[in-house]
This record gives C-alpha cells, sequence and structure tokens, in this order.
C-alpha cells in the first residue's frame, strides 16, 4: 500500500482532479473530508444492498432503468436528508419560521440536540487524547465517567446550595469522582508497572457493577423505588439551558469548549504540557532531560479521567437527571474513536466529537422517519476512522497525490511496550 | 416470532454489549477495518430484516402509525423490548390501517430525543419499555397531552390521562405454578433461578415460593423451594430476597450449571425465571433424564421452545404482546384510555399456558384445585405473599 501515491503519478491526472490534489497537498483536513464522503458512499451502497424493494428494482433494471435508478435515489436520498435535517437543520422549521412567526425552538431542535450529543464525546475525547498523545492508553473512560456521575449525583442530592454555588460543586465532584477513577490505574502502573490499558479496561467492569450495586442501596437508590434507579438531581444542581426551556444545549457545552481551549493551551503553552508531549514523542528522551515519567503518568490518568467524569457530569447533569444501570452506554469507547479521528489534537477532538454526534442524532431521525436502522450511522462512523487510519486509501480512491495531508494517523505507541 | 422466549422479563445484562463494543474499539484502535467488519455485519444481519417490514409498510398505510421507543435491550432483547414490538405487529395484522416503527436507544440519554422524534413524527401511540424510560415518557406525556403513550412494565402513581401503564402481576399465576410443582414434585424439592436480582424477575420466584408453601400448608406436605427466599420484614408490594441468580439473560451454559446445581440437591421441577438462559436449563434437565421437570416463563413454552416441550409441565406466562395490542388497537380506534392496566389472573393478563404433554399426567384433583386455587386469588382469599404460609 505504500506505493500507491507513487504509482498513481505516472498516470495523466484527470482534469477534475487537479483542485483536489493542490488541496490535499496542503490540508490534513481534506482528507478527513474524503474520508467523510467515502463513508457516506459505502453507507448508501448499505442502504441500497438492505432495501428489497431497491434491490428488487435493480434486479429488473433491464426493463426498467428509470425505476431502478429512482428508487435507488430515493431509498438513500430519503437517509441522508432525514440524517441532515434530523442533525443539522431543517427546511421545512425554517419556512414554518418565515411563514407563521414562530417555531424557532423546532428550527434550532436539531442543532441543539447535535451540540447536547457531542458535550460528552467531546469532553471524554479530549481526555483519551491527552493520553494517547502522552503515550498512555486510557480506555477507562467509560468507567471513569461512571464515577465521575455517582460523585457528582451525590453532591448533587446530599447537599443543599443556592444553584450558582451548587452547580459548580456538582461539576468540581464530577470531575474528581472521574480524577479518581483515573489515578488508580495511573498509580497501579507507576508503582508496579502494571500497564494501564489492562487496568482501566478492567476497572471499567469495577465501576460498571458498582454503579449496579449502589443503584440498589441507599442512599443512591430511588427512595420508594425497588427498581435500580437513582435518585434524580434536584432543580439546583441541574445545568442551565443556555437558549431557553425547549432547547436542551446547557451549560456542559460551556464546559466543553472551555475544556477543549484549556486543553490546547495546556499542551502547547505550559511547562507540563510540554513534558507530557516529551514523553509521548519519546519517553527516553524525556527520563534524559530528567522529566519523571512516572508522575507524569499518574498525572495523565487523573487528568484523564477527570475530563471523562466531566462527561458524565454533563449529560446527568445537563440532560439525564438520573442513573440507572449500564449508564453512558458507549461513550466512553466511542470517545476513543473521537480522539483518534481528531488526531489527539484539542481542536481536532472538538469537530470529532461534533461530527459524532450529528451522526447520532442524524442516525435517530434517520430510523424515525425511514425505519433504517441506527446502525448505519454506527458503521459510517467506524468507516470514517477507517478511511482516516488509512489515507493511502483515500489518496488512491481520489487519485490524490501525496503530500502533507496523507500522513497516517498518529499515534504515540510507546504504552503499548509497556 | 419464534424467539425463544420473546417476553417481558428485563433488560438483558449490558455489560455484554459494552464488552463487545469495548473490544470492537480496541479493533479499530489498532486495525480500523475491524470496526467495520463489527459494524456491516451487524447492520447486514441483525437489523435490517425489521426495517424492511417497518419501511415497506409505510407506504401503502399512512393512517395510524404506532411506535416503540426501546431500552438499552435493543429491539432482538427476546424480552420485553421484542414482546412490544410483537405487540405492535399484531396490531397492524389485525388492523391494516397501522403501520409501526422502532427507535433503539444505546444509552439512558437517548430516551429523551427518541421519544422526541416519534412526537415530530406524529405517532398515534408511543410505546416505552421499562422503569428505565418511566421519568422521559412522563415527562414528555406532561409536555405532550394529546400525545398517546403506553409503557411496559411500569405504574404510575398518580396515573396519567394519556399513559396507559402496562404492569404484570405475575406472582399470580407464579403461584399457581408453584402449587403445580410441589404438586408434582417426588423428591420434595423444586428449584427455581433467575436472570437478574431485579423486581419484574423476582416477582415470579416470589409468588412461584408461595405456591409450593401454600401446597404444603393445605396438603400438610414439606416440599421444599430452592433458589428463592423472600427477605424477612419486607415493605407492601416488595418482591425482595436472596436467591441463585445467573446475571446474564443470554448465556446458556449459566443456565445449565444451576439447573445442575438445584438437580445435584435434589430438585426435580425447575423453574428459570431468566429469558432464553432458561434453555442451558432445559438441557441439563433432558440430560437428568426420566423424573426431571421444568416449568417455563414468560411465553407457552411448547411454543416458544418446543425442542423441550416434552418437559414443560406448564408455562407461566405474562401477556406483554396482547395488552400492547390491545392499547395499540385502541388508539387507533380512538377508544384509548390512559391509567395504570395491571395484567392479572381476573384479566387473563398473565396465566399459566395449556399442560400440552402434561395434561394427561397431572392428576385430576390437582388441576381442579389450581382451578380453584386461580378463582381464590381472583376473590382476594389467598395471598401470593409467601410471608404468609410457613417455610418447609
Amino acid at each position: 500500500m505504500t506505493s500507491g501515491g507513487e504509482a498513481a503519478a505516472p498516470r495523466a491526472p484527470r482534469a477534475w482532479t487537479v483542485p483536489l490534489r493542490k488541496l490535499a497537498q496542503a490540508n490534513v483536513a481534506v482528507v478527513t473530508l474524503l474520508s467523510v464522503v467515502s463513508a457516506l458512499v459505502l453507507g448508501a451502497v448499505l442502504i441500497i444492498a438492505t432495501t428489497p424493494a431497491v434491490l428488487h428494482a435493480i434486479g429488473h433494471i433491464g426493463s426498467h432503468p428509470g425505476r431502478a435508478l429512482g428508487l435507488t435515489g430515493a431509498a438513500v436520498g430519503d437517509a441522508y436528508w432525514a440524517m441532515f435535517s434530523g442533525a443539522i437543520f431543517s427546511p421545512s422549521a425554517l419556512g414554518h419560521v418565515v411563514s407563521t412567526g414562530h417555531g424557532w425552538v423546532a428550527l434550532f431542535t436539531p442543532l441543539s440536540e447535535t451540540l447536547v450529543s457531542a458535550t460528552p464525546l467531546v469532553l471524554a475525547g479530549l481526555g483519551v487524547a491527552i493520553g494517547f498523545s502522552t503515550g498512555v492508553f486510557n480506555i477507562g473512560a467509560q468507567g471513569q465517567l461512571i464515577a465521575g456521575a455517582l460523585a457528582a449525583l451525590y453532591v448533587g442530592f446530599e447537599v443543599q446550595l443556592p444553584i450558582g454555588i451548587h452547580v459548580p460543586l456538582v461539576l468540581l465532584a464530577g470531575a474528581a469522582g472521574g480524577a479518581a477513577a483515573g489515578f488508580v490505574p495511573g498509580f497501579l502502573k507507576a508503582r508496579t508497572g502494571a500497564h494501564e490499558v489492562i487496568t482501566t479496561i478492567m476497572f471499567n467492569y469495577v465501576m460498571l457493577n458498582l454503579l449496579d450495586y449502589l443503584l440498589s442501596v441507599s442512599p443512591f437508590q430511588q427512595p420508594g423505588q425497588s427498581n435500580a434507579i437513582s435518585r434524580t438531581m434536584p432543580a439546583t444542581a441541574r445545568l442551565p439551558h443556555l437558549f431557553g426551556s425547549g432547547l436542551r444545549a446547557n451549560l456542559g457545552l460551556l464546559v466543553a469548549l472551555a475544556a477543549v481551549a484549556g486543553a490546547a493551551w495546556f499542551t502547547r503553552r505550559s511547562t507540563l504540557g510540554f513534558s507530557f508531549r516529551v514523553i509521548g514523542l519519546n519517553p527516553a528522551a524525556g527520563k534524559t532531560a530528567g522529566i519523571d515519567a512516572r508522575r507524569v503518568t499518574v498525572l495523565v490518568l487523573v487528568i484523564s479521567g477527570a475530563l471523562a467524569g466531566l462527561a458524565g457530569t454533563a449529560s446527568l447533569a445537563g440532560t439525564d437527571f438520573f442513573l440507572s444501570s449500564g449508564y453512558g452506554g458507549n461513550i466512553g469507547f466511542d470517545a476513543i474513536t473521537v480522539a483518534l479521528l481528531g488526531r489527539n489534537r484539542p481542536v481536532g477532538v472538538l469537530f470529532a466529537g461534533l461530527l459524532f454526534g450529528a451522526l447520532d442524532v442524524g442516525g435517530r431521525n434517520m430510523q424515525a422517519v425511514t425505519g433504517i436502522p441506527l446502525d448505519l450511522a454506527s458503521v459510517i462512523q467506524a468507516l470514517i476512522v477507517m478511511f482516516v487510519a488509512t489515507p493511502v486509501l483515500v489518496r488512491e480512491i481520489f487519485r490524490l497525490r501525496g503530500g502533507g495531508g496523507g500522513s497516517s494517523l498518529q499515534l504515540a505507541t510507546g504504552g503499548w511496550g509497556g | 416470532m419464534n424467539d425463544l422466549s420473546q417476553t417481558g422479563l428485563v433488560r438483558r445484562a449490558k455489560h455484554v454489549r459494552v464488552r463487545a463494543k469495548a473490544a470492537a474499539v480496541l479493533a479499530a484502535a489498532t486495525l480500523g477495518a475491524t470496526s467495520f467488519a463489527v459494524g456491516v455485519a451487524s447492520a447486514s444481519t441483525s437489523s435490517t430484516p425489521r426495517a424492511r417490514v417497518a419501511s415497506a409498510r409505510v407506504d401503502h398505510a399512512k393512517k395510524f402509525l404506532a411506535c416503540e421507543v426501546t431500552d438499552t435491550g435493543g429491539i432482538n432483547d427476546r424480552s420485553f423490548n421484542a414482546s412490544a414490538y410483537a405487540g405492535l405487529k399484531a396490531a397492524a395484522a389485525a388492523d391494516p390501517a397501522i403501520s409501526y416503527r422502532f427507535l433503539s436507544s444505546t444509552s439512558t440519554s437517548d430516551y429523551q430525543p427518541n421519544i422526541a422524534d416519534f412526537i415530530n413524527e406524529k405517532c398515534g401511540i408511543i410505546i416505552t419499555v421499562g422503569f428505565d424510560m418511566a421519568d422521559a415518557t412522563q415527562a414528555a406525556a406532561k409536555a405532550h397531552p394529546n400525545q398517546r403513550f403506553a409503557i411496559v412494565d411500569y405504574t404510575y402513581s398518580p396515573s396519567l390521562k394519556n399513559v396507559l401503564a402496562l404492569h404484570y402481576d405475575t406472582n399470580e399465576d407464579g403461584f399457581l405454578g408453584g402449587y403445580l410443582a410441589a404438586a408434582m414434585s417426588t423428591t420434595g424439592k423444586v428449584g427455581t433461578f433467575g436472570g437478574q436480582d431485579i423486581p419484574t424477575v423476582t416477582i415470579y420466584m416470589d409468588g412461584w415460593v408461595a405456591g409450593v408453601r401454600y401446597y404444603d400448608k393445605v396438603n400438610h406436605k414439606h416440599v421444599v423451594a430452592l433458589g428463592w427466599t423472600p427477605a424477612a420484614k419486607r415493605a407492601p408490594g416488595s418482591f425482595a430476597g436472596n436467591g441463585l441468580f445467573t446475571n446474564d439473560f443470554t448465556n446458556q451454559n449459566l443456565g445449565k450449571q444451576d439447573a445442575e446445581t438445584l438437580m445435584a440437591q435434589g430438585a426435580d421441577v425447575i423453574f428459570p425465571v431468566a429469558g432464553s438462559v432458561g434453555l442451558g436449563a432445559a438441557a441439563a434437565v433432558k440430560q437428568a433424564g426420566a423424573g426431571h421437570y421444568m416449568e417455563w416463563v414468560d411465553t407457552d413454552g411448547c411454543v416458544s421452545a418446543p425442542q423441550y416441550c416434552s418437559l414443560f409441565i406448564t408455562s407461566v406466562t405474562k401477556g406483554i404482546v396482547p395488552s400492547v395490542e390491545t392499547a395499540t388497537l385502541a388508539a387507533a380506534r380512538g377508544t384509548f384510555h390512559g391509567g395504570n392496566y395491571i395484567g392479572d389472573l381476573a384479566n387473563n393478563g398473565v396465566s399459566l399456558s395449556p399442560f400440552h404433554d402434561f395434561a394427561s399426567k397431572i392428576p385430576a384433583s390437582v388441576k381442579s384445585a389450581l382451578v380453584s386455587l386461580r378463582a381464590g386469588i381472583i376473590a382476594g382469599k389467598i395471598s401470593t405473599d409467601p410471608d404468609s404460609y410457613p417455610a418447609s
């Protein structure tokens, strides 16, 4: 595969690819964009292959070519249109606003939902990314997210305070809970050399089962309930809505944006962030330069855990208000893909989180409107990451010359060897 | 619906899903391609046939749309999500004007937006599933008083005008099942185990043990029920206690082990309350040979697992499918009323299935006792609380 770019070179470039090639030489984002396009195209193939009516029509393409093409276009178009209008913006809602002057909430609901969905992904993704770029593989975001949510919930219902103090305290508790859950694997690695991939994965199960246990005992269990369901967050502990009560976008979004800015400053400007990067790029050089690698490992996992804890808190105090078994779904694991797609850079993680949030929300709308299963959105997410991870493939598909945009997904791999 | 155990037990254990996802993501981190394969496989095998049915129906009938939001167990959970969906299908089969769709939830955060999506889609009725979704359903119902909902396995107090909450007193038919098991036992020991220690499971086990104890009391026998001990000093309506649980609704090996454990202690009638895990118990009972029997749960075992029909004395069933179907048809016909629906022996919302192969083996005296017991429970003369009877 590595010779793909060179092999394509001697051919006469097709005229339409010239501007693309120029862009690709300069811009990482273009490869990502083309990866998204490729994934959508493959997703379209899946839609066609799993819709019997379309397949049937294609089988009779000789006798009714128009019908086959029309049905194919309609199936794919409807699905992607539902995705777009569910996640970004729906023209019919705009029409309603223009003609009646009402319905602003409906117009902005898709965007608001995308932001709500992206918030925990961005926060947890940042945590994972900081780990990856330091050569620490934190696969435990799920467990740290649950730990953070549990701590935040406890502070939420156990303490009575005015909203202005309660909300920051809940956020702090969430970060502290996640940090504590990150500290344990970090400490184990620093002290005993236990590999963090193993310990963080195992810690996920510890937290999942701890959550299950706590949900059925006092003080976490909802009073009067025999089911495994937690008490709810009181009004003073809930994150305020940003754009009125009709839209679910809340303070969690600002927390995520602040975390992105903070992480960007931290990795680029702070001394500690510099030592993180050095250890990630070359642990041996870092140690020679006098950086305490064990301290860095513990700190990275603490920070990474705190961000994952904030992710759990943002969902809990922003939209869900209670915990139940398996809380967080797959956010902790999706965060890993978001970090990879964002190339472990804070701003990259922000955009990757927004994209995944939009695909989640859009996929939901697609299933509601067309009946095509939500899994398609997951497949598209996986395909995007796959294409981003293999830029050579993207270059080959679009006949691009290899250049600055083609650099492979960068992963510090020092951590795998221990 | 040929699922093995299609009904209303519970969500299946979620950590199984999480574990699979963790593996897929790890693979993605190193290979990328693996996660692609996993994704494609899941999309093209498990989910799409349902989508076909749904979208094909949408094309020609748009008069009444019935929608289900699943909980995190997903539509193929062989449990209450699948049963509720079967109820929608049954309603659509009964009335061609009805079309149906579902929306899956991958985490609790999906409940509110999924319900909101279906409200936007102008669903005539939205079915939600399980106590997890109770708050989200209630909030949506209060914000949209004209939107009709039904929720499976939950009750609201006070009840809501536009939500029909469907709840099933499976301790009532569990009681009959326990009585019958005790009557059929020759070793003097019978055993039960559950999939998870949650009320929708333990309510069955609790009623079943009460039935065994009642049998002992009225017949002066000493049949012992293994696998479930009701907690002392429980609040009314609580089904708390200690028991044998697989903590899993999919791994049949665990069911096999638990059934073998119970039989090793002398039990000759086994009552698994664990969805498809019960199939493992059936395999163990079959292996144990003559003189070992079972009772199936949720659905008629001779229909959902016919290969083991010869082992099933009866099945302790729960009517999610017919009650969801009824609610959907009522909404389509404009006769829908909110409130709480309690499926019990009186309204046939819960019942013992036909005896099938055992019809000739169960003594006539036991059959008539079951009939009068049923009447006694309906009349409120016989308690289904095991604490009302001494334990053997």
